[in-house]
């Protein structure tokens, strides 16, 4: 998605994809061109009123003929108000269309960004992700509803402008379109430059974005360092370079647009000159070379104005551009055609040879091989970067082995179902996200349809009561964005709750208790254990304690299983990992 | 979405206001403003002349050609001349019209994009979370982007103003009855566009609003992606943001719906004012009292100023929307509650400094107590642990400690100076604060350490890299030091996340260092040796640190011990493991609970 190729790419491919992805755009086109048409034909109106005015009301032969003259501006009258009202109802069903249109482009790409892998949503900035949904479209939709229509008009007055401009003199005509035709190579040329500008403009704005999310996410660290003065060297920066980025895009912008005037120019004087000839010679009347004279500024104006949209659209190819390479975007772990279900019951699972490398980056599991057996808790251990959360995303599939396979049950993980596999395997990340809303809207997140009873019931199981109480507003507390308002001890409990609530058979907790205290989390882990029961749990375990508790324990270490087996019997072997990392707890939690 | 003002501006403040907002941004920038204005009026002087040129070659050119059926060279010669004038100062016009314009817009989007982005960081923490992300992004941007959205289409307009002066100034030289046509199009025509910006008034915010909202829901839900897809909830999320996006639909197609009535009237009416025009024009030509050439001319320039007027259409269609634009810029400008930072920057020998907390208790802006009545010492040198279950206040304690937020009642003080006198270069420099979820800059890993602050050169950063436990990841980093680590440090761990910033602290040299749970994400072994190392090395730092493990615990002079916002015991480990039940408790939770599954499997065996 880098913006290089958004410039280079053919914007008419942009169109012909973005109408194929929102077919509503299509949905009586016809009759809004149609609409358009007529609008431009209400443009015609004073110049041919004018000409048949001053050849046969002031010129008559047989002398001014007011009453015809009256006759001709009452008719242009009746004409004008029936453009205006195809003018008004084309504008009412372009902005129908498109904000439609547009609503249901926004709501595809969200899910569509959600669909994408976890390493795919991470490797593009958040910002840059919003602005998919957001200003990308409106950019869009602004130009569909001024700009967009504005050159269906501009190319219907064009060609109206021209086929009256033929029936009064096809000579001038045709000399009028031999000017026009090279300024209209001159203004194409002028827009590559120019389409290079306004992709600079994109790259500096996301950039400042970031810069700003910076200030505002940061705050905290911002102030504890002190450090105000380099983030607002850098803001300063980014605003300063995107205000040149717009500056040069203004100027090119300017320049193609005075091609505009050229053609005003050109057009005027070879009608002035040619005009005179044909007067002369009694082949155009003065009331014709009048009508001409006016109907050259219909035809040069929406040149001058067609440029500009170009400028307009410009902006607004390469955002749908950047929508539509988010659309056509195969999530790489994808929801299989014609997944299976999970079959019900407690759910076991197996790594077979399973490797995994990040895009670009080293090998991080080396072909693991283990049998987890349904209805067991089993702890992971290992020091930091030995592959424990790698291990973990694999099971939940939020990310696919580069190498081997993962079975859950007796099916391979990529052939189930997404909404099998979510609803029956939920996993509990370390940093628990939280939303911004009540304890019981994050609860009911996992769960809709549960009643404040049945949460306070999960609380209690879970042996937080107390905890909830102590809130200020008990379940309609007020957690902030993120969370910000709960400690982060707290958010993972909401988190685990929440977890719990959705009630699968296979439960994946990643570290999720690693900011509570030893306590809670223990009075938390024997609550889980008693509701365990018909339930497969595999534990990211931080603390020892957790591996001392389970059936079984999984070590890992640079990337390899080198351990499996319960605690007692791994503790027991000399000199081996688990060894080391089980004293060492001991040192740090037994030492008075 | 936090509605800023609730209710909908006044129509008739609206065009106040909008056009305040366009005066104070002309004073920020009266020199680009100028030029753009100045090319305006060259530019539609030059539209005028134009008409004038086609009036002087119908009379002069067409109609001698029609009678005497040959061509004046010399006048068509003239006529070509005039264009090309006309044409080359059009040209050079309207580029100063329209760079005039833009220069002017992109200086004041970037003067107030620096102010909202200054007050970002001069407001409190506190400020900040209770303001969504979104909406504070959408300030420094759209928001802008809104406020002087006027200004595009401003020099134009005020060259049209210009030109209908000097057109209206034609008409009368030429024909009172004239003069008297373009005296009633003009203010209908001003009226007609007036009445429609301030009917959109309310509309357009409504609009702007649901789309700082439809930004807010988009922005979070990606935040919180990876829950969003553990538990399987795209398709309730797609719906949530489905709502937010179908409002915006329908504010949209109001606005729109609005639009399109008014928008053909004002195209219209210039039109029909031109059809008057020859009309009137016809009769005045008959008595005599206009020539053919003017009434040419004057129906001509009925037709070229149908255009330009919308210019004025434009600014006044896009004043509601910087008015609510600037509204929310003005928000920001206006928020309250800096925290102010005191003179004081007292001489220390760079020894441990000493924190004393005296009757402190924070309260939320709701009333709700986080603390209260807390005091105790970090004495020079000395480690003090804060214990407590979770959600007892210890965070809390800890910004406080940095001041982040100050407290509601009470005092903070280091060395015996009230934290809120001491300057804050002085603060930061004293005092650093690793917070429990490690915030990373998109920038390289050296600057991350560094921050700019003076006096960190390459064998700090590796010095302090070592004392954190990072300098062997670091050192494995393809670019070293160098080594890009992405928005939020997205391509780290956790841990080597939590590293950096413990890094971060000690390349510093604090002489206070606040550990809020600061490696939970950290290798036991690497957490004592930091802080034995913090204890023993020469110039020891006074270290406050929230706690769980036993280890790091007992590695502390003293431990307070947190409970419901206060504090309930205070001394060494070991004598409240001796006196203190509920601290007992908490840290020896994991013992007892080995005792009793001993004891469980005893009794079963």
């Amino acid at each position: 998605m880098s913006e290089q190729t958004n410039a280079e790419s053919n914007p008419f491919a942009t169109l012909k994809r973005g109408l194929q992805l929102s077919p509503e755009l299509k949905r009586g086109l016809g009759f809004t061109i149609f609409l358009a048409a007529v609008t431009a034909l209400g443009r015609l109106v004073v110049p041919v009123s004018a000409q048949k005015v001053l050849d046969n009301g002031l010129f008559a032969e047989a002398g001014p003929n007011a009453a015809y003259v009256i006759t001709v501006i009452a008719l242009g009258a009746v004409v004008l108000g029936i453009t205006t009202a195809a003018n008004f109802l084309m504008n009412r069903r372009l902005f129908i269309v498109s904000e439609t249109a547009l609503a249901n482009l926004r709501r595809r790409t969200f899910r569509h960004i959600h669909d994408l892998s976890m390493l795919h949503q991470q490797s593009e900035r958040r910002g840059a992700l919003t602005a998919r949904v957001t200003t990308d479209i409106d950019q869009v939709s602004q130009f569909l509803q001024q700009g967009g229509m504005v050159l269906v008009t501009s190319s219907a007055q064009i060609v109206a402008a021209t086929v009256v401009m033929a029936i009064y003199s096809w000579q001038l005509t045709i000399a009028v379109w031999i000017v026009f035709i090279p300024v209209t190579w001159l203004i194409k040329w002028l827009q590559g430059h120019l389409a290079a500008a306004y992709t600079n403009v994109r790259v500096s704005v996301s950039k400042m974005l970031s810069a700003v999310s910076e200030s505002v996410v940061g705050a905290g660290v911002v102030r504890a360092y002190g450090v105000g003065a380099r983030t607002s060297a850098r803001l300063d920066e980014s605003i300063e370079e995107h205000r040149g980025d717009q500056l040069k895009a203004i100027r090119r912008s300017a320049v193609s647009f005075g091609a505009g005037e050229l053609v005003y120019f050109g057009v005027n004087a070879i009608v002035v000159i040619l005009g005179a000839f044909l007067v002369a010679d009694g082949s155009m009347s003065v009331g014709e070379l009048t009508a001409f004279l006016f109907l050259v500024v219909l035809f040069t104006q929406p040149v001058v104005i067609g440029t500009e949209t170009l400028n307009e659209a410009q902006n607004a190819v390469s955002g749908w551009r950047r929508v539509l390479d988010i659309l056509d975007t195969a999530p790489d772990v994808a929801d299989p055609k014609d997944g299976a279900d999970l079959p019900e019951g407690p759910v076991g699972v197996r790594f077979e040879g399973v490797r995994f490398a990040y895009p670009g980056g080293e090998e991080v599991l080396h072909g693991i091989d283990v049998d987890i057996a349904p209805n067991r808790k089993v702890a992971v251990v290992g020091e930091t970067g030995s592959g424990k959360t790698t291990f973990a995303k694999l099971l939940t599939r939020l990310m696919d082995p580069t190498g081997g396979r993962v079975v859950l049950g007796e099916t391979p993980l990529t052939d189930v179902k997404f909404s099998s596999l979510r609803s029956r395997v939920t996993m509990v990340p370390q940093e628990g996200f939280l939303f911004n809303g009540t304890l019981a809207y994050n609860v009911r997140f996992a769960k809709p349809e549960l009643t404040d009873a049945e949460i306070y019931v999960a609380f209690s199981e879970l042996g937080l009561t107390d905890w909830v109480e102590a809130l200020p507003n008990g379940l309609e507390t007020e957690l902030g964005e993120s969370g910000a308002n709960v400690s982060v001890g707290e958010r993972q409990l909401v988190s685990l709750v929440r977890a719990y609530v959705s009630d699968p058979d296979l439960l994946v907790l990643d570290e999720a208790t690693s900011a509570v205290d030893p306590a809670t989390e223990l009075r938390l882990s024997s609550a889980l254990d008693a509701v365990t029961r018909g339930r497969t749990t595999v534990i990211i375990a931080h603390r020892l304690s957790t591996a001392e508790t389970s059936d079984e324990v999984l070590v890992f270490d640079a990337g390899n299983l080198v351990q499996h087996g319960p605690h007692a019997d791994l503790v027991q072997e000399e000199n081996s990992i688990y060894a080391g990392l089980h004293n060492s707890w001991i040192e740090q939690t037994r030492s008075s | 979405m936090t509605s800023l003002d609730g209710t909908a501006p006044a129509t008739a403040n609206l065009l106040r206001q909008g056009l305040r907002n366009i005066g104070d941004m002309i004073r920020i920038e009266p020199k680009r403003f100028a030029i753009g204005a100045f090319g305006a009026m060259v530019n539609t002087a030059t539209t005028l002349f134009v008409s004038y040129v086609i009036g002087w070659v119908v009379g002069q050119v067409a109609v001698p050609a029609y009678e005497n059926g040959e061509v004046a060279v010399g006048a068509v010669a003239i006529g070509v001349a005039a264009l090309l004038g006309t044409s080359v100062l059009r040209f050079a016009s309207m580029c100063a019209r329209r760079i005039g314009a833009g220069a002017m817009m992109f200086q004041v989007q970037a003067h107030w994009r620096r102010q909202v982005t200054r007050r970002y960081l001069a407001l409190p923490v506190s400020w900040h979370q209770k303001h969504p992300t979104g909406t504070l992004l959408s300030n420094a941007n759209a928001d802008v982007e809104a406020a002087t959205r006027p200004l595009a289409p401003l020099p134009f307009a005020v060259g049209t103003i210009f030109m209908i002066i000097v057109a209206m100034g034609v008409f009368v030289t030429i024909d009172w009855a004239i003069a008297l046509v373009a005296v009633c199009m003009f203010p209908v025509l001003f009226t007609l566009n007036a009445v429609f910006a301030t009917k959109a008034a309310p509309r357009a915010k409504r609009a702007q609003e649901l789309r700082a909202e439809v930004s807010a829901v988009g922005h979070e839900s990606f935040d919180g992606a990876l829950v969003v897809k553990a538990m399987g909830r795209e398709t309730a999320e797609t719906e949530r943001f489905t709502a937010s996006t179908e409002e915006l639909r329908d504010a949209m197609i109001g606005v729109g719906r609005l639009r399109a009535a008014f928008e053909p009237a004002i195209a219209g009416l210039p039109e029909l004012g031109t059809l008057l025009a020859l009309l009137v024009g016809l009769a005045r030509f008959e008595t005599g009292a206009m020539t053919l050439e003017e009434l040419v001319m004057v129906s001509f320039m009925f037709s070229v100023l149908a255009f330009p007027i919308r210019a004025i259409g434009w600014v006044l269609g896009d004043l509601p929307t910087s008015v609510v634009g600037r509204r929310r810029i003005d928000h920001v400008l206006a928020a309250a509650g800096d925290m102010e930072y005191g003179e004081n920057a007292p001489e220390h020998d760079g020894r441990a400094a000493k924190l004393e907390f005296d009757s402190v208790a924070y309260a939320y802006p709701d009333g709700t107590e986080a603390i209260r009545d807390v005091s105790f010492t970090v004495k020079a040198g000395r480690t003090v642990a804060l214990v407590g279950a979770t959600g007892s206040g210890k965070s809390t304690l800890a910004s406080l400690s940095a001041r982040l937020t100050d407290p509601t009642a009470g005092a903070v003080r280091i060395d015996g100076v009230d934290v809120r006198e001491l300057t804050h270069p002085h603060l930061a420099a004293t005092c650093s604060l690793v917070q429990q979820i490690p915030f990373i800059f998109d920038d390289t890993v050296r600057s991350n350490l560094a921050l700019n602050r003076p006096g960190i050169d390459d064998t700090r950063i590796w010095a302090a890299l070592a004392d954190a436990g990072a300098d062997k990841f670091v050192g494995d980093l393809e670019d070293g030091l160098d080594t890009e680590v992405g928005e939020r440090g997205t391509t780290l761990s956790g841990g080597q996340r939590q590293r950096l910033t413990l890094a971060r602290a000690l390349a510093g040299q604090p002489r206070l260092l606040v550990l809020d749970d600061a490696t939970s994400a950290v290798d036991p072994k690497v957490e004592s040796q930091i802080l034995s190392g913090l204890k023993h090395s020469s110039d020891a730092a006074s270290v406050l640190v929230v706690a769980y493990r036993r280890a790091t615990i007992a590695l502390a002079d003293e431990v307070v011990f947190l409970d419901g916002g206060r504090i309930t015991a205070r001394g060494t480990h070991a004598e409240l493991l001796a006196g203190h039940q509920p601290y007992a408790d908490l840290v020896t939770a994991y013992e007892q609970a080995e005792a009793e599954r001993e004891f469980d499997e005893e009794t079963t065996a």
